[in-house]
């Protein structure tokens, strides 16, 4: 025993989870699709991934340095941003506009608004979003898969011609962004990270089934839709990013069903082939609204001023 | 497993709530008495409410049960010797922010009764009441809120069940597991006699799932017992924290909700502790009141955890000394469990009537807080439905309106959002802030 005692009020245990385990657990999540993606477009793929990954590590590191603010780099969060973002990009992009997304997702979308858990977009998200509208034509420049180098339209610019089959979607066998494409290792991540309690499955299960269904009543092909694209990757890894979704159940459903709705009516109705990064970014707009209209009353709540 | 049967299943489940790892680490160790201390420091305040009035001076002799401080007002509870010996000093210690006059007894080792106790005759209502009040009896839970008061409702009001807390869901304490396994027939005697005296319909005995030998052996002189008509029954709760809290006990053991600010009996309950239970039946039976607890030693620095009786006003120096084999680097001692345990400033500190478990801790590992990241774990951890986040975001912004209309008067500081956050936030200590800053607005 210490002469000296020291003193902490309770509770005097803590769970071991951590912001940087649980953005490890994601970095583990995403990485099948992610070696997929680089498997299946080359070295081009890997490249991005690194280059965004180191940016956007860097410009945090550096934000820190200079705004002399405690340095927040081993939180993980913004190898998340990276790789998310790294995912999200064609093939087709040159290396100095994933910087330039890169440091926009860290800068702009992130520090800029208070850093980690202040941000009212994913970053990620608002750096593709920014970078499809700076370099439209790069940000739809898609390789064939294992070719590397012919330029190939996405299994979703084909949608009425069905050009490729279920299963290739299914395993990813076609072409996309880097990690978009299969949409099986994309569910064994998502899996993982509902095993770990990492996320709650209601947002993914409410995002997919509503872009399906959604499809289907504009008479789409709805498993065609929640194959091909970014649904998949953008409902399990962006949708539900922790600062950005709602907190209470019933937000998550209205949020993803919300982010569903928009998917299918931009892909129908829209003049842009996708509509999964601008859904989300809307409903990520809205998520303080949810949050606000589906707050619970506490347990034994009595109403002010009724007190007996 | 026949006596399984007649075992209830919770009507409600609390929302919220967390799952811990339980460490009861003593619970097959049976209660050891440990001698009396050279001295015992016996506080007259060990309850909610009004100090007793000390009634002995220096110089005096007493004996284990010797009144030595008198019950001062209606919301009170007397104080009685816990060793033989002689009365050194009354001195005033300064306890929790309040100055509270401490009795100091020179124990003679020899712990002779006072020849004075008798065993009761309790026939009515008013003479339980009576009994529980000259035990000494205060919430042996933690509350410490006096027995003989809670067991005389305000006029009107129909209670028609008594809830016994066995849920001890807070990790490492065994005290009252210990009590169900030990004295078994003590508590089950006494829900029969309180139930019966205060005319109460029915009688729940609510005990955690991760203490099966006591569900079983409780259910099985509940099933015996002579006066038995299905009326008494054990609950099996779910073994989650904080299920031993009034409220979540009350919810699970009738489906009725306790509003914000009430006491139990506006639900028609009486929530009891079982040590509670087993002293009052103890003091009808013997006439020996509340005069030692039994403790539960354990925490990362005791290797050998255990059970012990203490003579109240023990200090805890003596405890640790007893029980032996703490680790050197400990640096920290709890009162109580590590979720709403409180922290102990010093080793001279002593046992009172509502402590149930001394923690003692190894050095833990430096915490890195980083940015709240939102995930929305505290708010679902939360019993009480509340929004610790926002409070926290209300708090740091330095406006008291914004803590306005989050409820944080409904927080009853179990500690859940605080342990469960991954960005390791003080959240349980914004709440308890919080709620004294809107308490003193008012």
């Amino acid at each position: 025993m210490q002469n000296k005692l020291s003193v902490s009020t309770s509770p005097h245990i803590r769970h071991f989870d951590t912001t940087a385990g649980i953005m490890l657990d994601v970095i583990i999540a995403l990485l099948p699709a992610t070696i997929f993606g680089c498997a299946l477009f080359g070295l081009k793929a890997v490249l991005l991934v690194t280059v965004c990954i180191a940016t956007c590590v860097a410009a945090e590191a550096v934000w820190n340095v200079i705004l002399k603010k405690p340095q927040t780099i081993g939180d993980l969060s913004a190898v998340v941003t990276g790789l998310i973002l790294g995912i999200n990009l064609p093939t087709g992009v040159p290396v100095w506009v994933a910087i330039i997304g890169s440091i926009a997702a860290i800068i702009v979308v992130k520090q800029m608004f208070g850093g980690l858990g202040h941000n009212f977009v994913n970053p990620a998200m608002g750096a593709r979003i920014i970078l499809m509208v700076s370099f439209p034509a790069f940000m739809t420049t898609f390789h064939e898969p294992l070719v590397h180098t012919v330029s190939s339209a996405t299994p979703i610019a084909l949608e009425a011609s069905k050009a490729v089959s279920y299963k290739n979607l299914f395993f990813g066998m076609h072409s996309g962004s880097i990690g978009e494409t299969s949409a099986f290792l994309l569910l064994v991540g998502g899996i993982y990270l509902v095993v770990r309690r990492v996320i709650s499955p209601i947002i993914p299960v409410c995002f997919i089934g509503a872009t399906a269904l959604f499809t289907y009543a504009f008479g789409g092909d709805g498993i065609y839709a929640i194959l091909s694209g970014g649904v998949m990757l953008g409902a399990i890894f962006m949708a539900t990013d922790y600062v950005t979704s709602p907190t209470t159940n019933w937000g998550k459903v209205i949020y993803g069903v919300a982010c569903g709705i928009i998917t299918a009516v931009i892909r129908k109705f829209g003049s842009l082939p996708e509509g999964v990064s601008y859904a989300i970014i809307l409903m990520n707009i809205l998520t303080p609204h949810i949050n606000t209209i589906t707050t619970a009353k506490p347990f034994g709540y009595v109403k002010e001023g009724k007190k007996q | 497993m026949k006596s399984a049967r007649s075992v209830l299943r919770p009507f409600k489940k609390l929302r919220g709530g967390i799952h811990l790892d339980h460490q009861k680490n003593a619970e097959n160790f049976e209660t050891v008495i440990m001698p009396p201390p050279e001295k015992v420091f016996i506080p007259m305040s060990q309850h909610i409410g009004a100090h007793a009035a000390a009634c002995v001076k220096k110089g005096d002799s007493v004996y284990v049960g010797t009144v030595i401080g008198e019950a001062a007002g209606p919301v009170s509870a007397p104080v009685h010797s816990s060793v033989s010996g002689v009365v050194e000093d009354i001195i005033v210690r300064s306890m929790g922010g309040r100055d509270i006059n401490v009795a100091v007894i020179a124990s003679d080792g020899e712990m002779k009764p006072d020849p004075g106790l008798k065993k009761r005759t309790v026939r009515s209502a008013k003479a339980l009441t009576e009994a529980a009040t000259e035990c000494g009896l205060v919430g042996l839970g933690g509350a410490g809120f006096p027995t003989g008061v809670k067991l005389s409702p305000p006029k009107g009001t129909v209670i028609d069940t008594l809830v016994i807390n066995g849920a001890e869901c807070e990790p490492y304490i065994t005290s009252d597991f210990r009590e169900l396994i030990e004295n078994a027939e003590d508590v089950v005697e006494g829900v029969y006699l309180i139930k019966k005296l205060l005319n109460i319909e029915k009688a729940v005995i609510g005990i955690e799932s991760n203490k099966p030998a006591a569900i079983e052996k409780i259910a099985e002189l509940v099933k015996n017992h002579k006066d038995a008509d299905g009326t008494v029954n054990v609950m099996r709760l779910p073994s989650s924290y904080p299920q031993g809290a009034e409220k979540a006990i009350i919810y699970s053991a009738t489906g009725r909700k306790l509003p914000g600010g009430a006491l139990p009996s506006a639900v028609g309950c009486i929530v009891m502790n079982v040590t509670s239970v087993g002293t009052l039946y103890r003091f009808i039976k013997t006439g020996m009141p509340l005069v030692r607890k039994r403790i539960t030693v354990d925490g990362s620095a005791v290797s050998e955890p255990k059970n012990i009786y203490v003579a109240i006003g023990t200090p805890i120096k003596d405890v640790l000394e007893f029980v032996g084999g703490i680790d050197e680097t400990a640096d920290r001692i709890i009162m109580g469990g590590p979720m709403m345990g409180a922290p102990v400033l010093s080793p001279e500190s002593v046992v009172e009537k509502r402590n149930n478990a001394i923690l003692v801790m190894k050095p833990r590992k430096p915490r890195k807080t980083t940015n709240c990241i939102r995930c929305g774990r505290c708010a679902a951890a939360c019993p009480m439905h509340l929004y610790p986040q926002k409070v926290e975001a209300a708090y740091n912004a330095g406006l008291k309106e914004n803590l306005e209309g989050l409820n944080v008067n409904y927080c009853m500081e179990c500690g859940s959002c605080a342990y469960v956050c991954p960005a390791k936030r003080p959240l349980t200590e914004v709440m308890r802030i919080s709620k004294q800053i809107l308490r003193g607005k008012k």
